[in-house]
């Protein structure tokens, strides 16, 4: 079972109109090394959509921190825009998020 | 390079019928991450010619209390930047991640990254068919690798 | 400033000591606006909302000083004298005191697991991030004007300096004296204000190096772990009246967790 993942999605940029919409999502992972003496266990793909389409492929491994935050930016964008990511590890282990964008 | 991706989804959904997400986000390039040195790192993800650019930006501490979280925040104002990829030289697999943009994503990102030892950290941007690069040395006091 | 000193090994010469500590604040600040620690607080806002125990009840009722339910800042003013149990209480005893009251949960269960692990956090650590979230910024003002809180203030000064255990050490023996560190982290001296505040505000904090959160509570209990004393009951009433003394020396700085540290 996939631990806890959070994600909070707001409009950035100033102005009257959003210059972008930032994402942040954390994850739950040990996104194990080859180095460490437990079996490699890490995310390898990230997907962000936005509105069902999707923005950003992330392709990663077992060289991003253990629970792995990112942060996005999406252009444009507006208050109630649904947001999804979704992540995928070596295990063939998933889990997804979604929010509406505050 | 879309094409390929296409075809390589269609063949992978063939055969990974029952995991659909697996089969839409299957793609990952093994032997780029496989990689040992930073050179195959960047062969492996087809960056051959790169040319320095002052319109891509790493922002990151120069010191890094400790290896195993070091956050580094990427952007790119180079036009038409489809992706970035990060490398991070003295790891034992220097390919740490790269991210297609499409469809209005900013060319952004900010994550946190395992260092084993101080090292450069370069980030190579793919804009407009071309490869751009920048890069910044990371201080580590203590390795972040689990070794 | 001999952690300082040993970084400059890694500078040249010109760079000096005041370089590398703006790096490393740039370091924190920057870790900390990308924290695994953010995830600890949402989660733990999710389960002070869950409905749980015999009178499956949330937590959204609880009184941490500012009257039921008031969460925003309350850290801040914790340790305090509570009139509903007659004692001084820090944020994890009170957060027992309402899983019980409000959620008709048992002592021994909600006790059972206080200290998680990097694979499997506990529930008392996703809360307690949550708490102390919601004092960010609020400037420390642990209360002494009720009797009992003046007893706990003074008990933990005492506890500080007491010394004891194998080893005969007290927390003043790394904490009571200027330009200590262990390995590469300078220790602050807590018994003045300019070190209680820099460290109480920062604790509890998510450990990259363990990427656990770790609460108040495991903290003093690493210390007396590292100390070679026998290991200190939960939320026991001198655990409580240490943090009460930190707390109250602290006084005035803002709030800035959960921290994100090695």
């Amino acid at each position: 079972m996939a631990g806890p993942m959070k994600m909070r999605a707001t409009l950035g940029g100033g102005g009257t109109a959003a210059a972008y919409t930032d994402v942040r999502v954390l994850m739950t992972h040990p996104m194990t090394t080859a180095q460490s003496n437990q079996p490699l266990h890490f995310i390898q793909n990230v997907t962000v959509k936005q509105n069902g389409k999707t923005m950003v492929e992330a392709q990663i491994s077992q060289a991003v921190s253990r629970n792995p935050v990112f942060t996005f930016r999406l252009k444009g964008g507006a208050k109630g825009d649904k947001i999804e990511v979704s992540w995928l590890d070596n295990k063939g282990e998933t889990n997804s998020i979604e929010t509406a964008v505050a | 390079m879309n094409k390929i991706r296409r075809t390589l989804l269609g063949a992978t959904a063939a055969l990974l019928l029952f995991k659909p997400f697996a089969a839409l986000a299957a793609a990952w390039n093994k032997d780029a991450f496989a990689a040992k040195t930073p050179q195959d790192a960047l062969k492996g993800i087809g960056a051959g010619d790169v040319a320095a650019s002052k319109d891509l930006v790493i922002e990151a501490p120069q010191i890094a209390e400790n290896g195993a979280v070091v956050p580094i925040e990427i952007s790119s104002a180079i036009p038409g930047t489809t992706s970035i990829a990060v490398v991070i030289e003295k790891n034992p697999f220097p390919l740490a991640a790269q991210f297609d943009f499409e469809n209005g994503a900013l060319p952004y990102v900010k994550l946190n990254v395992k260092m084993n030892e101080t090292s450069d950290v370069r980030v190579v941007a793919t804009a407009g068919g071309r490869r751009y690069a920048a890069t910044k040395e990371i201080k580590v006091t203590i390795g972040g690798c689990g070794g | 400033m001999k952690g300082l000193a040993l970084l400059l090994l890694a500078f040249p010469l010109w760079a000096g000591a005041q370089d590398a500590k703006k790096e490393i604040e740039k370091y924190q600040q920057m870790l900390g606006e990308g924290s695994p620690a953010e995830l600890w607080e949402l989660e733990g806002e999710a389960l002070w909302k869950k409905a749980q125990g015999p009178k499956n009840a949330s937590l959204e009722k609880c009184d941490l000083g500012g009257g039921p339910g008031k969460v925003a800042g309350a850290y801040a003013r914790l340790p305090r004298y509570f009139k509903d149990t007659d004692q001084v209480q820090d944020l994890e005893s009170r957060l027992l005191t309402c899983m019980t009251a409000l959620q008709g949960r048992d002592r021994a269960e909600t006790t059972k697991r206080l200290f998680g692990n990097a694979d499997r956090p506990s529930e008392m650590e996703y809360l307690v991030a949550y708490v102390v979230g919601q004092a960010r910024g609020h400037k420390m003002a642990a209360p002494v004007s009720h009797p009992k809180e003046r007893a706990s203030y003074e008990l933990g000064k005492k506890v500080f300096f007491y010394r004891a255990g194998n080893w005969d050490f007290s927390c003043a023996s790394c904490h009571g004296e200027q330009d200590k560190r262990i390995r590469m982290q300078d220790l602050p001296v807590l018994s003045e204000p300019a070190g209680a505040q820099k460290a109480y505000t920062t604790w509890p904090a998510y450990r990259v190096s363990n990427s656990q959160l770790k609460t108040m509570q495991w903290r003093i209990n690493d210390c007396y772990r590292q100390m070679r004393f026998p290991e200190p009951e939960f939320a026991s009433e001198s655990t409580i009246a240490l943090t009460h003394y930190l707390a109250v020396t602290a006084k005035g700085a803002p709030y800035n967790g959960p921290g994100t540290k090695r």
